[in-house]
């Protein structure tokens, strides 16, 4: 008798939506129980809040003050400098979005496709009559008077131009980034100003306010509290005692207070410590206070990805000759910063989430500025409209951080042992 | 080609402690230019230990090692200037898994030696050419096997040009059928005149390839001799029990 092999095909694998739906969904009896159960849930909460996103809201409180919760009390007729800045970070979103491509590009798209909508929105509301004056000066020279939807069209073409024109350019890429470090100096100068200069009038920080103030205090703390953060976790480390228990002490000494506690002491004690002549304002404080805060925890984080690094690596990179200023740089930092590319993203997360503690120093913040809104006689009973409002921006820049964090662990992944 | 060269690595009365575990008793031990030498003995026997002492990755405690007529003491100088002298290759490969095969490779020269990148480049070229790898270039470790990885590390290693190399168990962490493209490497590179210390226990490489061997054992040099006197008529008892046990 003779038997005949018989060749067995793949399993399918595709089996289209009703197949995915049976596979995921409905697989058992409690599984559909649980898909059911969760639709009518996910129903009852979203139905409620669209309902009432599209009837009873009363969004005008956010329209009416949108220059207050975007620049705060940012002088009206310098809210141009703003935009600038803006202008330039579509510049350089676009290009790196071409340079880099993977992730950068889908975060380029998502600010085109946010652009776009803001054009509508503003078109709808400053089209009409310019009844509300919203993210420009009402007069004075050409550039000051822009109106939104022109920015934001500028801002859009811009991103896309970019884009389109830095397509392929691998070669740009250190460039680009020095280019992003510069923004930064560029950013803080164009908002602060020059005393005494006609054309950039000083704006303290103490104008300084709203998703302005909010990115600010954000992005100086996290940039500069990084190198520190890691001086600090290689000072742990160090063989010299006096480095050593310094480091120590800073990290163990911050770590064991509450950030409100730092921010009130910032505020009250460093002008103590400082010369008399020197004075520096409520903003400078509340972000150095926020960066030293912040570099502690980044230390412990980068100390976890110093650990990490098997013994190995550092006899090889001895073994070849290398001293211990290369074998740092070229050998351990780079694969310990990579270990705690996830620990470090949650952290300036909620860095950028604690932002909002500034408001105890008073300093009006997004969320500062949302109180402030309130405590307006005509807004009186519009809570859920601000907070719903605050709390939707901080999500939006919270997921698309934690996002990147995510691709970037892919990315990076490549060289993974 | 053994006897002839100058005496390049002299180590006298070398002692180690980790802790209060002696593991290296006075290690007498001399090694000429262009000599291989193979350490073999059982595990914990300190011939491991004994190797790392001469580009210090360990410390000795008493004694001295002179590497190229430089003696290796507390002086960082002393000590960079010998580790660009000994390249090594280690059980684990220990490649930097975050760089290329071609980065790992040209990473030291270019900071260490100060070549141009150009130079640096073709320089590893020719060595993963020599190892028979070229077209690995430029993937990351994890992308190759371990044989190939071995290969790549020894490349890294001769990239320095150095004048002695050190092997602690290459062929330790490998597959059965990878060992023999690792040896084989070796074994043209030990053709090629290098100064070779390998601890290993391929006694068919070493019986090839060694022109000396020594046996280690409980931290002490126990015997030296050619391949032939060694395998043919070893004179301690514990040399003879170790080579039964592994010699089937």
């Amino acid at each position: 008798m003779t038997t005949t092999v018989e060749t067995i095909g793949p399993p399918r694998t595709s089996v289209g939506v009703l197949g995915w739906l049976k596979r995921n969904l409905f697989s058992t009896w409690y599984n559909t129980l649980l898909t059911i159960l969760s639709a009518w849930l996910v129903y009852s909460v979203l139905s409620q809040l669209i309902v009432w996103a599209f009837t009873s809201a009363r969004w005008g409180v956010i329209s009416a003050n949108l220059r207050l919760f975007m620049v705060g009390p940012y002088p009206p007729d310098q809210v141009w400098r703003p935009w600038l800045v803006l202008a330039m970070v579509s510049l350089l979103m676009g290009l790196s979005a071409a340079v880099w491509g993977g992730t950068i590009r889908t975060f380029g798209n998502s600010l085109a496709a946010a652009y776009a909508t803001l054009i509508v929105i503003a078109l709808l509301i400053e089209g009409f009559g310019r009844q509300v004056a919203w993210l420009s000066s009402p007069g004075g020279e050409w550039w000051k008077t822009i109106p939104s939807a022109i920015w934001l069209t500028v801002n859009l073409i811009l991103l896309v131009g970019a884009y389109l024109s830095a397509r392929g350019r691998k070669g740009w890429q250190s460039a680009l980034l020095l280019l992003w470090l510069l923004s930064f100096v560029v950013t803080i100068v164009l908002l602060q100003g020059f005393v005494k200069n006609d054309f950039l009038p000083e704006v303290t920080t103490g104008k300084w306010g709203g998703l302005l103030l909010t990115f600010m205090l954000a992005t100086v703390s996290i940039v500069l509290s990084f190198p520190i953060g890691i001086l600090f976790a290689l000072g742990r480390r160090s063989k010299m005692p006096a480095v050593k228990i310094f480091c120590i002490l800073y990290i163990e000494l911050v770590r064991g207070v509450p950030l409100v506690t730092i921010l009130y002491m910032t505020q009250i004690m460093l002008p103590l410590f400082l010369p008399g002549e020197l004075r520096v304002d409520n903003v400078i404080r509340a972000m150095s206070g926020m960066m030293f805060f912040t570099a502690a925890y980044m230390a412990e984080n980068v100390r976890g990805g110093l650990q990490a690094i098997p013994t190995g690596q550092i006899e090889a990179a001895h073994a070849l000759g290398l001293n211990e200023v290369f074998v740092t740089l070229f050998i351990v930092l780079p694969q310990a910063l990579r270990m705690v590319i996830p620990a470090t993203v949650g952290l300036f997360i909620s860095l950028f989430k604690d932002t909002t503690l500034a408001t105890i120093v008073a300093l009006l913040e997004l969320l500062g500025v949302g109180r402030s809104v309130l405590a307006q006689p005509e807004f009186l009973g519009l809570q859920t409209e601000v907070y719903v409002f605050v709390a939707a921006i901080f999500f939006i820049f919270s997921y698309a951080m934690s996002y990147a964090s995510y691709r970037l662990e892919e990315a990076l992944g490549v060289g993974k042992r | 080609m053994a006897g002839e060269g100058k005496d390049i690595i002299i180590c006298r009365d070398v002692h180690k402690w980790f802790d209060r575990l002696h593991v290296l008793k006075g290690i007498d031990l001399t090694v000429k230019t262009g000599e291989v030498l193979v350490v073999f003995g059982p595990s914990g026997s300190g011939k491991s230990t004994f190797i790392r002492t001469i580009n210090r990755l360990e410390e000795h405690q008493r004694g001295t090692i002179v590497v190229d007529g430089i003696e290796l003491t507390h002086d960082i100088r002393n000590i960079a200037a010998i580790r660009q002298e000994i390249g090594m290759v280690f059980q684990s490969f220990n490649l930097f898994p975050h760089l290329t095969v071609m980065q790992n490779i040209t990473l030291a020269p270019i900071w260490v030696r100060r070549w141009s990148a150009e130079k640096a480049a073709q320089v590893a070229m020719d060595l993963l050419k020599r190892v028979g790898i070229p077209e690995q270039a430029h993937k990351f470790p994890a992308q190759l096997s371990g044989g190939q990885q071995q290969r790549v590390a020894i490349a890294r290693a001769l990239a320095m040009q150095p004048k002695i190399m050190l092997f602690d168990e290459p062929t330790s962490a490998l597959d059965p059928e990878m060992i023999k493209e690792v040896l084989d490497v070796m074994t043209q590179l030990a053709k090629s005149g290098m100064t070779m210390i390998c601890v290993t226990h391929e006694m068919g490489f070493a019986r090839s390839v060694a022109h000396r061997m020594v046996f280690f054992d409980g931290g002490q040099l126990i015997e030296e001799g050619t391949p032939e006197q060694i395998f043919k008529n070893p004179q301690h008892d514990r040399t003879k029990l170790f080579l039964s046990q592994i010699l089937h």
